[in-house]
């Protein structure tokens, strides 16, 4: 079984990303890594090959610095990668994302595509299953726990009621949450096998698209900062801590 | 005028509150707001969306919808917005609106925005970005309709009283589709208030050190009477509270009087879920917390 882990460089995981004059959020230059929420599922599909045979394919669409996500998915364990890079893409929206990476998913042998349920700096959340409808695949979203048995998949996902164990014919979609996996740290063994691994990186060309593909539909129109919070009161704990709340939830009439 | 549609998420008993909310905004961008509510329960919903103002309710309660991919549900929206080209669909930012939105995307090539809090036209809308450090409004070009997904609690609901014209629609199912079965469900048990009608939220997080610490916030929410709990990411992934209790970016939005944080160090995606509380209480260890 194969799995395709869709994984996405992201600027600044854990700061605060910049915009540019354009509007655009400062990809190039900017201290990035993989997201970490892809590293869930790229984990557990590793898991599922190593149990069951295959190999795990990462695929991604960014700029020339995203080399370094695939390069971590490699030094995890994923078998190849496949990044598509081209300057048409710069702002590409959701739609030219998705055409982009269901073209890339297409050009490798895949029996269940794996994406994080949304990316940390982008977090639409809709991305993967545009890529699905494109595809014409099932899927499922929100899972917290995966396998594979034989061609089907089960799944348990979160739902608005609650939760759900479902069964999939395979091949699928899916996006996952942080509880499907504990991400393993690359060893260095890994870190270096990367290096020598297959890497492809085809053109929109390649890809079969054209450039009317990647045109965004969306232009940003105005940025704006928020209005900034007041600062609120810091009182140290100490024995008149809790009558103090006690007085603001009075203050509030709820008690 | 602008033909604004609205995809409401039913179940069988009843809708969710995004939809009268979403019906509040798009009232003040189109006449005859038309609502698009497909599976188990759609038909009986058409009730409440005229009281908030739906001229027209396309339904079906049909129970091929009720499927977990959404495909089914998608294709038949799609149908209907060949049929009847609105200029823009509003969908709540909810795990149903997100698949139906994502896969209708896909089918019409339509342009999407996701978590956007207002729309000042039907062709522009407005998202807080960089974790709510910055309003942006964009512009939404490319074949109709365009799509946007609105996060909760965004307009205050209102009823304008009216009654909506129920069309009955048939379900489309794509070529070759193959279901994907749901082999059990779980409700998630609500311990006490619901979290999103509560006047105060008693909310945990990494800090509260295990499960035992929630207990503590139930003990102070039966003391209140009332008071809902809630959780931050940590302490759901850590699977000491269910999901059902996540408050943030991918969880509920809350608005309470008070909103009381206990352990929980206000990442930007936990705060876009409270902030718009009235009071903020938040007991940590950190005094540089926001
Ligand atoms: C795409 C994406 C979506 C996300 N969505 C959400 C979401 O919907 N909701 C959400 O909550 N998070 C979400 N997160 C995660 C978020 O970024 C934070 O990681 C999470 O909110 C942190 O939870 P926490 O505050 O409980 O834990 P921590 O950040 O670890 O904070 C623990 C706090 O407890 C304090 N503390 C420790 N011990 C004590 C003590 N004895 N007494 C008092 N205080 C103490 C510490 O000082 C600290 O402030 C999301 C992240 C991403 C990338
Ligand atoms: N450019 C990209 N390259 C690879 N994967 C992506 C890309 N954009 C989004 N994804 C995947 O889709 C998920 C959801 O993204 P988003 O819709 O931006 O929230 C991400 O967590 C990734 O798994």
């Amino acid at each position: 079984m194969n799995i395709a882990v869709l994984v996405k460089w992201v600027p600044e995981p854990q700061g605060t990303p910049t915009l540019g004059p354009d509007h655009l959020l400062v990809r190039e230059g900017a201290v990035g890594s993989l997201d970490p929420g892809d590293e869930y599922g790229l984990e557990r599909a590793l898991q599922l090959v190593e149990r069951d045979g295959g190999e795990v394919i990462a695929i991604s669409m960014g700029p020339e610095v995203a080399v370094a996500a695939v390069q971590r998915a490699l030094a995890m364990g994923a078998a190849r990668g496949v990044l598509v890079t081209d300057d048409a893409l710069r702002g590409a929206d959701t739609l030219a994302t998705a055409r982009v990476l269901a073209a890339a998913i297409r050009s490798v042998d895949a029996d269940l595509v794996v994406a994080a349920v949304e990316s940390t700096d982008g977090y639409t959340g809709t991305l993967p299953i545009t890529v699905a409808e494109l595809l014409s695949l099932p899927s499922v979203t929100f899972v917290t726990s995966l396998d594979v048995v034989g061609s089907e998949l089960r799944a348990e996902r979160q739902t608005a009621a609650g939760a759900e164990a479902v069964e999939s014919p395979l091949p699928a979609l899916i996006t996952v949450t942080t509880g499907v996996a504990e991400p393993r740290y690359p060893s260095l063994k890994g870190v270096m096998a990367a290096k020598s691994k297959p890497l492809d990186r085809p053109s929109l060309a390649d890809l079969g698209l054209a450039g009317d593909d990647a045109r965004s539909s969306q232009t940003v129109a105005s940025v704006e900062a928020a209005p900034e919070k007041t600062r609120g009161r810091v009182t140290e704990a100490g024995p008149e801590t809790a009558a103090e709340i006690a007085d603001l939830l009075a203050e509030a009439r709820v008690i | 005028m602008a033909g604004v549609w609205i995809w409401a998420d039913v179940a069988s008993d009843g809708v969710a509150s995004s939809a009268p909310e979403l019906l509040a905004k798009a009232r003040t961008l189109g006449d005859d707001v038309c609502v698009v509510a497909l599976g188990p329960g759609a038909r009986g919903a058409a009730e409440t969306l005229g009281e908030h103002g739906a001229v027209r309710v396309y339904a079906s309660d049909d129970e091929r919808l009720d499927e977990p991919t959404s495909r089914v549900a998608a294709h038949t929206l799609a149908a209907l917005v060949v049929e009847h080209s609105p200029d823009l669909v509003l969908f709540p930012s909810s795990y149903r609106g997100r698949d139906v939105a994502g896969r209708l995307q896909a089918i019409t090539g339509s342009t999407l925005m996701a978590n956007a809090v207002d729309l000042p036209s039907t062709d522009r809308a407005r998202a807080e970005i960089l974790g709510g450090t910055a309003i942006v409004d964009v512009d939404l070009g490319g074949p109709a309709p365009r799509l946007v997904l609105l996060r909760p609690r965004s307009f205050e609901p209102s009823v304008v009283g009216g009654s909506a014209e129920v069309v009955e629609i048939d379900v489309v199912e794509p070529d070759g589709f193959v279901s994907t079965r749901v082999v059990e469900r779980t409700d998630a048990v609500s311990t006490g208030a619901s979290l999103e009608e509560a006047q105060v939220v008693l909310a945990g997080g990494r800090g509260l050190g295990g499960p035992d610490g929630f207990r503590m916030l139930e003990e102070l929410a039966e003391a209140i009477g009332g008071a809902a709990i809630g959780a931050s990411r940590a302490a759901v992934d850590a699977g000491w509270m269910p999901y059902a209790s996540q408050i943030g970016q991918t969880g509920a939005t809350v608005k309470p009087e008070v909103y009381l944080a206990a352990g929980i160090s206000g990442a930007l995606q936990h705060a876009v879920g409270m902030k718009g509380s009235r009071r903020i209480v938040a007991i940590t260890k950190d005094p540089e917390a926001p």
